[in-house]
Formats: structure tokens, sequence, C-alpha cells
């Protein structure tokens, strides 16, 4: 706003913006400085020229040479006609300027060299500023110079002129070159003498040689100098190495102070570089009395600043990538990813499109060889989301990953196809314009306002076979199924799209995530049930999102593989990298082999995951719903005993082959815990492993139960509470009696095995509950604290919880019947004490790691 | 999703014919299925029966759109054709006019053709009759009513009306709310 005060006494302030104004004077640089710039320029287009000229003397050059040497041979050592070869010599230089071409070879040889010299010089303003390397080549072009003088006594006349002609018509381009010219070959002798004392003095004195020796053929002087310099050249260069090498390998470790008051964000990149490098190569590079930890954690600090993230989510990202990749990541997470479009191809074709676009002045290729439908603008003179064109629905603004899910799906004609959450419409238009408007698209999504988005689109891209509705996805199997593919884009943290959306680096947090992987998990097992396995065609799900996060996408899969009765399939994307098998603590199937992702940094679209699964059997392997509640609260229960490393070990024991087992073992309990129910009739097929006898057994045990469930019910809150907490403390006594029995008893081990079995599915479900279901747990928490249980506790709970007893029980029971009613009085009272100390512990475990989780 | 009155289905195939002529029959009888005029909330959607069918097995409220939507009944009981129904009018219209160009973007912004801005037009086209509006390079981009039969057109002023807009492909931007 308005001119600029001239608050600084000592600069001029220029008055007006006068077109010279505008045009800035030469920078000068310090003496550091100038040779590393050098190198980097480029050629003038006259400069560019030049250099072919050289390079073209010096080949005719060189061939003369040859033919020189070959006529000396057969001439051997004839004075007279050596004479006469100087003669013919002077005449082919006539012709072809062979003094200076001889200059001009050695020059052209230190290409690099004489551009930096030729461009250097309309920098340098004064003789001081030139460099010393500068001043080499400078001195060397004046040796030439100073040779020219000496040969100029010589009646090589011609020589000397054209040398001369030669430098004007190089500077010729700009007046300072010739100054400079001037000004260098004035300075050539003291430029000498300071830099290379050895070899200067040297040539001088072989200079001299040379005006002494003069009969030396030019070609031969040239050669000499031309080996000195080589020389020098690499003395410098080992020289420069090993200051590089030296500044390498220092890194200081910041201290307290400078840590706490950083000075720039130059400073703090550059330190993230050096930590990157000492930790690439840790042995070596380390402070003796600092360990990694201490590396990584200021890398964190500095990462957070750096590029702005929470320090939750840079956690999870160092987690996820190794430290150079991780750079790589967040840098590329910061620029924006091309700008897509997709042709619709229920409209025109892609080349139609290309050229119509390029009329318009758009600047466009097509995305690469694995889409046949996708361009990538570079630039446009018009708005490309309002042309005509657009408008006309002949093409849809879709970023390159979302292309991903759609080709994996592979829809094909008069299919009854879902996608779950459709909006804004651009997967599930690709999906319509793959199916040629034929078959039945569903599209769904849970908000109502971005609907309109998808029926906007739909219409503009003239998709007719499709059903736009609004539901919660998770609902979607009740409203209908049998599908032949669905696709499930889920909501997500939206890691993957960072530089779509930077707020993501400092909103999202762990509870974000878990409630993200919660949704995603219930949505992709409603995708399931929607999907027909029967289908003759079909019968594929594809599980897609936009985070990178193995929580969000390899977890939920693995997750979906163990409830449901699918495998993972080949996407049919030939690239992006596999998805995980194993991070950190979790173990997930090997097959998840078969899913992939892709990042910004490697594959240049957004961070995306894809995984294809087939369906291959209607049954729910679970018979009821209000069995997963059961799971996953007993789940939350031994939880608490075990720590998450407990998953682990048991992942991989759970994978879907072992399914079936699992569920065998599952049902029967339930069935014995809840007999009245009319769910569990519903799988009634569902193979029994144990034998008659004991079912007797814990029918009548069950009896029992359902007697004291009874009464707890009709009971008050408070008294429920109470035969709860006894019961518990039964089940904990129960428990560490078979334990005991295991070490005791070698009878007992096969049945001991199969109750932890039990426990282990529980266990494996802890993390699995879901939203709805969270309240529960989380009273079920409080209650398990080991005081007295809330009197808040639901009917739910209770019932559940006699669900675990029983479950515990029966197992116990099997074999354990007789020896426990003789026991259970005598060490009841010890175990109580006991189960209650483990319930210590247990709880303490749980508050460090949620102080933990704070502290992250 | 309910089947038209005697009454509204007069009132649509009257505003139909009004720009695709006899070709309304088309839309009727098609090779690939029977196809059928439904309202819901006052719009009109032309949809297939066999989607119709899925389409019934979502609850009402929560069903946004099926198939294509072709207008709407006004208050006043009046139909009124919406840009989406391009689609079909686009292929069928036997009355068309070609815009330059340079009068695209006024067009696509909601101004009526003016005898400057247009490229080309069908012959005999009488006058108040239903057109379909092309850029150049065949693009339908919305339609219109035109102000002046063909022969008129000849001798009108560069500044005069050729055609009334009524929809444009513009308004999937300008009012995407209020599309359907």
């Amino acid at each position: 706003m308005g001119r600029k005060a001239k608050f600084d006494e000592t600069k001029k302030v220029k008055k007006g913006p006068g077109r010279k104004a505008r045009k800035q004077g030469d920078p000068v640089f310090k003496k550091g400085l100038i040779d590393h710039d050098k190198e980097e320029k480029q050629l003038s287009h006259r400069q560019k020229q030049r250099a072919a000229r050289r390079a073209k003397k010096k080949k005719e050059v060189i061939d003369k040479r040859k033919a020189l040497k070959e006529a000396k041979k057969n001439v051997a050592k004839q004075q007279e006609k050596e004479i006469v070869e100087d003669s013919e010599d002077t005449s082919e230089d006539e012709n072809v300027n062979g003094f200076t071409d001889d200059n001009k070879e050695w020059l052209t040889l230190k290409k690099k060299d004489k551009k930096k010299l030729s461009e250097n010089q309309p920098d340098s303003d004064s003789e001081d500023e030139e460099e010393v390397e500068e001043d080499e080549e400078n001195a060397s072009e004046e040796e030439s110079d100073a040779d020219d003088d000496q040969v100029s006594a010589k009646p090589v006349k011609e020589q000397y002129k054209v040398g001369k002609l030669d430098d004007l018509f190089e500077d010729s381009d700009d007046n300072d070159d010739g100054g400079n010219d001037q000004e260098s070959e004035d300075d050539p002798k003291t430029n000498k003498m300071t830099y290379d004392s050895d070899s200067s003095e040297q040539s001088e004195g072989d200079s001299e040689g040379d005006d002494k020796d003069d009969d030396k053929l030019p070609i031969e002087k040239a050669n000499i100098k031309l080996k000195r310099k080589q020389k020098l050249d690499k003395k410098l260069a080992d020289e420069e190495l090993q200051l590089n090498i030296a500044k390498q390998d220092v890194f200081a470790f910041p201290s307290e102070e400078e840590l706490q008051n950083p000075t720039n964000l130059q400073e703090i990149h550059q330190r993230i570089k050096d930590v990157v490098t000492v930790l690439g190569d840790f042995s070596r590079l380390k402070e003796q009395t600092r360990s990694r930890c201490e590396y990584t954690e200021l890398l964190h600090k500095d990462l957070c600043t750096y590029y702005s993230y929470n320090e939750f989510l840079m956690e999870v990202l160092m987690q996820l990538f190794p430290v150079q990749e991780l750079v790589e990541f967040l840098e590329a997470s910061e620029v924006a990813r091309p700008l897509t479009i997709r042709t619709n191809s229920l409209k025109t074709r892609r080349r139609d499109l290309a050229q119509a676009l390029i009329n318009r002045g758009v600047n466009l290729d097509p995305v690469g060889k694995w889409s046949k439908v996708g361009l990538v603008v570079y630039s446009s003179t018009v708005p490309i989301g309002a042309t005509p064109e657009y408008l006309a629905g002949h093409y849809i603004l879709q970023g390159a990953s979302s292309y991903l899910p759609v080709m994996a799906l592979a829809p094909q004609e008069n299919e009854r196809i879902l996608d779950m959450c459709a909006a804004p419409g651009g997967k599930a238009s690709h999906i319509a314009a793959i199916m040629k408007n034929t078959g039945a698209l569903f599209a769904n999504d849970a908000n109502k306002e971005r609907t309109k988005a998808i029926v906007g689109n739909f219409h503009r891209l003239g998709v007719v076979n499709a059903i736009v509705c609004n539901y919660d996805g998770r609902e979607f199997p009740e409203v209908i199924k049998g599908f032949d593919r669905v696709l499930v884009d889920a909501p997500c943290t939206g890691t993957g799209v960072i530089a779509k959306d930077p707020s993501v680096k400092t909103t999202k947090d762990q509870k974000d995530v878990q409630r993200c992987f919660n949704l995603q998990r219930q949505l992709l097992l409603a995708a399931i049930d929607c999907c027909n396995a029967k289908s003759s065609t079909g019968g594929y799900i594809v599980y897609s999102t936009c985070s990178i996060l193995p929580e969000e996408n390899e977890w939920v899969i693995n997750y979906a593989l163990k409830r449901r009765n699918v495998k993972l399939v080949p996407t049919g994307l030939d690239f992006g990298t596999e998805g995980f098998v194993k991070y950190r603590h979790h173990r997930f199937h090997p097959s998840l082999k078969l899913t992939r992702r892709f990042y910004p940094h490697t594959h240049n679209m957004d961070g995306f995951f894809v995984a294809k699964l087939k369906k291959f059997s209607n049954v729910i392997p679970e018979p009821v719903k209000d069995e997963d509640d059961e799971e996953e609260k007993e789940g939350n229960e031994v939880k608490q005993n075990g720590d998450a490393t407990t998953e682990e070990q048991l992942k991989p024991s759970n994978t879907s082959v072992k399914r079936p087992a699992e569920s065998t073992k599952v049902e029967p309990v339930n069935k014995k815990s809840k007999p009245n129910s009319a769910e569990s009739s519903k799988v009634p097929k569902v193979s029994n492993e144990n034998s008659p006898k004991s079912n007797k057994k814990r029918n009548k045990k069950n009896k029992n139960k359902n007697k004291t469930a009874d009464n707890t019910q009709t009971s008050e809150a408070t008294k429920q509470d109470e035969t709860e907490t006894n019961k518990t403390k039964v089940v904990n006594t129960q428990q560490k009696k078979v334990k005991e029995n295991k070490n005791a008893n070698a009878k007992i081990v096969p049945v001991v095995n199969e109750t932890k079995k039990e426990e282990n599915i529980a266990k494996a479900n802890v993390g699995n509950n879901s939203s709805p279901k969270k309240k529960k747990n989380k009273n079920k928490k409080k209650n398990k604290k080991p005081a007295l249980p809330n009197a808040t506790t639901a009917k739910v709970i209770n019932q559940s919880e006699a669900k675990i007893t029983d479950k515990v029980q029966i197992a116990a029971a099997k074999k354990l019947k007789n020896k426990m009613k003789k026991k259970q009085k005598k060490v009841g009272q010890l175990k109580e004490k006991k189960a209650n100390n483990i319930g210590d512990k247990t709880k303490n475990k749980k508050t460090f790691k949620k102080n933990k989780m704070k502290s992250n | 999703m309910k089947v038209l009155s005697e009454d509204r289905t007069r009132k649509l195939f009257e505003k139909l014919t009004k720009y695709i002529g006899v070709n309304v029959k088309l839309l009727i009888d098609r090779p690939d299925g029977t196809y059928c005029f439904r309202e819901k909330k006052d719009r009109v959607y032309y949809i297939s029966e066999r989607l119709l069918q899925l389409a019934q097995t979502v609850k009402p409220d929560h069903l946004i759109s099926a198939g294509t939507c072709f207008g709407k009944f006004t208050k006043t009981n009046k139909f009124r054709l919406h840009i989406t129904a391009l689609t079909y009018i686009a292929p069928y219209a036997p009355y068309k006019i070609w815009v330059k160009p340079s009068a695209e973007q006024q067009f696509l912004y909601g101004h009526h053709v003016i005898k400057s801005g247009l490229g080309r037009i069908t012959e005999n086209v009488p006058k108040h009759q239903g057109v379909v509006i092309n850029t150049m390079s065949d693009i339908p981009i919305g339609f219109g009513v035109v102000a002046r039969s063909t022969t008129e057109c000849r001798h009108a002023d560069p500044l005069a009306t050729i055609a009334f807009h009524q929809a444009d492909i513009g308004e999937y931007i300008r009012s995407e709310d209020t599309l359907v």
C-alpha cells in the first residue's frame, strides 16, 4: 500500500516503477559461492552454437594431428623436411586456424570450465571477484595468449590474429565479455602467481622453455599444458571431496536451549536432513553418548514442527515408513497431485474429448497405460470444471486413485451392483459407464446433502440405470441383498489425501482413527452381507479407503476375513505396493499380500488402499448377532487379563482357514447359554464337537444357571450386582484351578487347552468392538474395576456376564466337576484374593496404558 | 414412486410432444424393456420397469432418485421440464438450433439466444416450437422455445431474441441442489 517509506537513509529508494527499474543488476556473489553455482548454469543459444563449432574444429584438429604424426614417422626426423612440414603446418593453419584450434581443443576438452568461464564473465564486474578456478582458466587462456604473443615473434602471424578473432567471436554476444577478456588479459601473471605456486612456476618455466625451444610443435605445447591442467583439476577436486566428507560426518546433537528456541524453519529442515542421514548410517555417524531413541525423538519433534502435523499422526507415520521414505511422503503430501479427469465413456471417447479440450486451450495427456479413460491436465486457459464439455457430461473431475477401486471391482454388464458410500458419485458413475447403463446400480450414501451431488453427477453424465438412496450403510443388508458386486469406499481419516485437505494433519487423533475403523468394519461386514456368493458372475466385494493407516485397511480386512466367509483375491491392479502382512505387533492373514497400497510419493496419486474380496458362502459364520456382542464383551474381559500383545500371538491361529472350527466351538456354548432364544435355532446344523455326555452335564448346569439368571433379573439391581461379583469370583477361581490342574494333572491338559482356545477366540475379538456396542463395553470396564460394581450396571451386562461365566464354567466343568466341588470351599477364599490381586494388576496396567496414550 | 394421474400424464405428454413431437412413442415402446413414468414428490421419473421393481424395495423416505428425472409439476400443476431430461430429448428432437462458440457461454449462464449468436437453425421451425440448443460441435447444451420462425430469423435484427431460454446444462453447476 502506497510508497515505501524511506526509513533506511543509506538505501536510496528508487522513484517510480519505470521499465528499466525493474531490470536488476547482475548479482554480486561472494568468492565462496560462485564456483558451486557455476556448474548449474545452462548454455545460452549462442554459446551452444559456439560450442558446436568448437567441437567441430577440434575434430578437424585431431584428424590433422593424426595425419601429421603419420607424416612425421614417414619422414623420420629430417630437418629439412621438418621445415617443410612446418611450412605445411603453417599453410594448413592458414586454412584451418591451426594454432587457435589447438587452443580450442583443450578448451573444449574442459568444456564445463570453459562454460563456467564464459558465463561467469558477465557476472564478475571486477577482477577481484574472479574465482580461483576461474582465474586458472583465464590464466590458461592468457597463457595461450602469451604464447600467442611469443609466437607472434615467429612468422605465424595469422595464428595470433585468428586467436584474437576467435576470442572476439566468442564474446560477440555480450559486451561485458570483451571487456572482461581484456581485463583478464591484463592480470594473467598475477593470477598465476597467486594460485598454484608449484605448477604455475613450472608452467612459467615451461612456457619459457617453450620460448626457448620453439621448434616444439604447437600441438605438443598444448598437450603439455593440458596435462598440467588436468593434474591441477584433479588435485582441486580431491580437496573439495575431502572437504565434503569432513562436513558430512559432523552432526552435533542440538542442546536443550537450541531445541527450546528454534530460530527458523530452515534450520529445522537442515536438522531433519542431518538426522535422517545419521539414522541412515547410525553406527558410524552417531554421537557416542546418544541413543537411537534420542535421534528419532528429535526427528519426530522436528518433523512435527516443520510439516505442522500433530504428534499422534506423525508417530503413526513414523511407524509406517522408514525414515527416508517418511520424508519423501511428507514432502509429497505438501504438493497437490496433478489434476486428472475421467472420460465418460457413455457419451464420448477419450480421443474425441482430448481433441475438444485441446481446442479449448487445455494441455493434457493420457494418464497412463493402465487406464483407458483417464487424462492428466497439465495446464488450462479455461476453468476445467465449467467447460461446455464438462457440463454436457463428457468427463468428470476425478483423482487417478479413484479409478482403482472400480477397476478392481471390474463390473460386468447386466449385474446388480451396490456402491455403499457413493457421494459424490465419481466411482459409481464409473461403474455405470463400464456397465454401459445396463443392469442396476445402487448408489447409497449416508449423508442426504451429499446425495444431491450424486444425483447431479448421474444426470449430467447420463447414468440412467441408477437408484440413489440414503441409508446408513450398516443398515443396507436389511433393505436389499443379493448384489453381484459391492464397492465400499469407506469414510476414513484421509491420511492419504493430506495434499487435498491439510486439516487432517492436525485434527486427527487416536479416537478419530478408532471411530473410523469401527465404522469401516461394520460397513465392510454389511457390504459382505449384501453380496450374493452364489452370483454366477460376481460375488465380489471391493474395499477401499483414501487412508494409508493399517488400522483402517489391513486390520479391517483381517477382521472381515475372520467374521465372514470371504477370501482375498488379486485386485487385478498390476502396480501399487503389497498390503502389510505384519505391522508392528499385528500379524495379519498372509493373503493380505493381495491387497494394494498406493502412496503419493511413489505413485504420484493420492494415498489409497484397495482390497478385493470374494464371498464363497452366504452363511454367516457367527450364528446370531447377539453373539457378536457377547464375544466382544468377552474379548474385553479377557483383555484385562492379557495385554494387547496377546493378540499378536493369537492372530495367526485365527485365520479364515480355521474359522469354521472356531464357530463350532463357540456355538454350542451359545446354545447352552441361551437355550430359550429363538435365534440360536437359526443355525442348527453346525456340527457339534461335544459328546452327548458332556451335553447332558451341561444341560443340568445350565438349568441351574438359567434359574439364577432369572432370579437376578427379577431381583433388584444392587442384588444383581452382588450376585454378579460372586459369579465372576467363582469363575476366576475356576480358571485358577484349571491352571493349577494343568500343572498338576497331565490328563486335564487337553481340556485346559480347549478352554484356552475359547479365551483366545474371545481375545481375538477384543479389538473388534463396534461403536453401538461401545457403551456397553464401557460400562463393563467400569464394573470390572475390582471394588464393588456400580449400581448403574444394566441388565445386559449381567446377562452377558452370566454367559461368560457359563462358558468358562462349562469348559472347566467338563472333567473337573468333581474336583471343583471338593476344592471350592477350601480354595475359594484364597482364590478370591488372588483374583482380586490380578484384577488390580490389570487395572494398573490399563491406567498406565491410558496415561501413556495421553502423554502421546 | 406412484403412477401419474390421468391429468398429469396428459400434461406431461403434451409438454414432451412440444419438444420431440411424435417421437414420444419411442420413449414408451423401447426394444430394451418397458419404461414408465413415475411420480415422487411431484418429480417425474422415467425408469425401466425392471429398475422400478428394485427401487420399490427402498423406503420412500430414503429414496432420493431412480432412473432419470424428467421434470416436476409446479404448485400450479403445470409441468416443467428439467435439464436432466436432455439425455432423452436431445436425440429425438426434430427441431434444433446451433449457437456459435462465442454465444455458448452466454447461453450457459441462462441468457436467451440472440440473432448474432445463432449459428444454424433447422428449416421450417414454426413459431413457439420447443427446440434443443446445440453447440456447433453438436453437443446439446439446453433447450428453449423459438421466438421467431426460421423465415423470420433471416431478416431479424442482430440483437433480436431467436430462442427463449428454458433450461441449460449450466444449471448442473448453478443449481445443483434444486435440480431434482
